[in-house]
């Protein structure tokens, strides 16, 4: 029998450490009580946006799109509505922070990211609500309290990751 | 990195000056103003046109609620009373036991509701366009 034996590169454990920081804050967010549904901090959302700047876009994703699935697995809600909603919303908020790399760093920075990441996350979750789990246009009542909160928690995730990376710089 | 419970318990006003630059003051600016017409657009209280009458299973007439008028519908239990007045419509009298449809009121937003279900009348106040369904949803 052969056993299969996988190389890993320093990239690879990098992206796992990240990715594991990423699902802790994950944890600790899931026991927070949210008035709302939906209406979460994502302080992991953080990590992401820290790695977008100090390793690039393609360990950001890497970052973003395990800590989605091993944090379903760890919650026990893997390929239920939450991971399906957690999964469009992280696929929205990189599509857009890829776009948003493109921006002039000069006058944009982690503040600007965070919030347009955060409005694409609750813009790719509602979407999924309302093309799959309510098919119902009272979802669109919902619409502005989740924009507020997006913009709310979007400013405070970029203004702490703008001092993690101004602390890394020094 | 670790120290996040430390650059938490940093952050102060001075921050929004040190951290952000111009272009995120203008994403600010302008996910406010994308905020604020959202609220307006999608939680905008239209006033009402018309009120849709519906006895049993069946829509029994629409009316403008432009008018000063008094209907009387022959429900299951027996007469009851509908008021319009000035863009307002109510239970003016009811033969239920509970009158609860009585007590809800005017109504005066479209979307707007009052059901009596033991004479199964019921009002619906209609915009120029139908709103979201917020009593089903």
């Amino acid at each position: 029998m052969k056993t299969i034996h996988i190389q890993t590169s320093i990239d690879d454990h990098r992206v796992a450490k990240l990715a594991a920081f990423a699902i802790a804050l994950h944890m600790v967010e899931a026991i927070i009580p949210s008035p709302l549904p939906g209406v979460k901090p994502g302080i992991a959302n953080i990590v992401t946006l820290y790695v977008l700047y100090q390793y690039g876009f393609a360990t950001a994703a890497w970052v973003s799109i395990l800590r989605v699935f091993a944090s379903s697995l760890l919650l026990g809600l893997f390929l239920s509505p939450t991971f399906a909603l957690g999964l469009s919303g992280a696929i929205c908020s990189l599509c857009i922070l890829w776009l948003a790399t493109h921006l002039p760093k000069k006058w944009f920075g982690p503040v600007s990211l965070s919030i347009l990441a955060a409005f694409a996350h609750i813009g790719g979750q509602l979407l999924m609500v309302r093309l799959w789990l309510i098919p119902h246009a009272g979802v669109a009542y919902l619409v502005p309290i989740f924009a507020v909160a997006a913009l709310f928690f979007g400013c405070i995730n970029g203004l702490i990751t703008a001092k993690l990376l101004a602390k890394d710089s020094h | 990195m670790l120290n996040l419970r430390h650059s938490l318990k940093r952050l102060n006003p001075k921050l929004l000056t040190k951290y952000l630059f111009i272009g995120d003051w203008l994403i600010v600016i302008a996910s406010l103003i994308g905020v604020f017409f959202l609220f307006q657009t999608l939680w905008s209280n239209e006033s009402a046109a018309k009120v849709q009458i519906t006895v049993g299973d069946k829509i029994y007439a629409t009316y403008s609620l432009n008018q000063q008028r008094e209907i009387h519908i022959h429900g299951k239990l027996g007469d009851t009373v509908i008021s319009i007045s000035q863009g307002k419509a109510r239970f003016a009298k009811s033969p239920c036991h509970t009158q609860y449809c009585v007590h809800q009121g005017w109504l005066t937003h479209a979307g707007q509701a009052a059901i009596c279900l033991p004479n199964q009348v019921s009002l619906e106040l209609l915009g120029e366009t139908k709103p979201y369904d917020s009593l089903n949803y």
